[in-house]
């Protein structure tokens, strides 16, 4: 464990952790979308950090590239420039959505520390991570999946296209 | 830097994510939440791949991705049909099939 690692790790999740608290407590969407490019680009340095290169890149490629575009799109078509007053739900959520996250964090930590320790952390290859070992993975092992997950991005095109079009 | 530490970062981006689907009533911000839910998803998956040495799981963080994809095109057409509608993207007033 190198020291640039540790230091890496302290600055990336500093910068998760709160751009992730303006993602849900800012007024304004366009500041928590842009707040949420943060989160994605600190995820991917994570996963950088990790030994997953591909999926860093695909992480900014498909999350902070596209999806975020498009969210931003629709903000901007949409000009919601404020969610004030939208902001806090009713009485029942005030109150019972610090519970259930606080329920939802003793689950996760309980299954976090009580957990069995698992193997430990080694480094076999310098394959590990690459687009050649993830590519042989996803067209032999994983190949009947891969060819679904494009049928289902073919029928989400297709759902989108008829929920957004005024008329057909 | 030990895996374990990467999956409480990941366990606390969960509990954000989820505290902020149950708190915000704006139906982008609720999608954006739902996003953060599911990258911390995603970290604890290429956590073990790194941790197990295999690389099934960054697979896995692959097609979650794919997914986050697809829900984010839908979710977003969704929204701006329900704008066309009601004006407004608050989610509390989508109330017809309320019991």
């Amino acid at each position: 464990m190198g020291v640039l690692e540790t230091v890496g790790f302290i600055l990336l999740t500093t910068l998760t952790l709160s751009s992730a608290l303006v993602v849900v407590f800012h007024r304004s969407p366009i500041i928590s979308a842009l707040a949420l490019v943060f989160n994605l680009v600190a995820i991917a340095g994570f996963y950088l950090l990790l030994n997953a290169q591909f999926l860093a890149l695909l992480q900014v490629i498909v999350y902070a590239g596209a999806i975020m575009v498009l969210i931003l799109f629709v903000i901007m078509l949409l000009s919601i420039t404020n969610e004030s007053g939208l902001h806090r739900s009713g009485r029942i959520q005030t109150v019972m959505a610090p519970l259930i996250a606080l329920g939802c964090a003793a689950a996760l930590a309980f299954a976090v520390f009580k957990g069995s320790a698992g193997p430990k952390y080694v480094v076999s290859s310098t394959e590990f991570g690459t687009v050649r070992s993830i590519g042989t993975d996803l067209f032999t092992t994983f190949f009947y999946a891969f060819e679904t997950i494009s049928l289902l991005l073919v029928v989400a095109m297709v759902g989108a296209v008829l929920l957004a079009k005024r008329r057909l | 830097m030990e895996p374990q530490w990467v999956l409480v970062l990941s366990a606390v981006l969960f509990t954000i994510g989820a505290f902020g689907v149950l708190w915000n009533r704006g139906a982008i911000t609720i999608l954006m939440c739902v996003e953060i839910m599911l990258n911390a998803g995603n970290l604890a998956f290429i956590a073990f791949a790194r941790q197990f040495d295999s690389a099934e799981g960054q697979i896995y963080a692959f097609f979650v991705m794919t997914l986050a994809a697809a829900e984010a095109a839908v979710g977003l057409a969704i929204v701006i049909a329900l704008f066309r509608l009601r004006e407004s993207t608050d989610v509390d007033e989508l109330n017809l099939m309320k019991w």
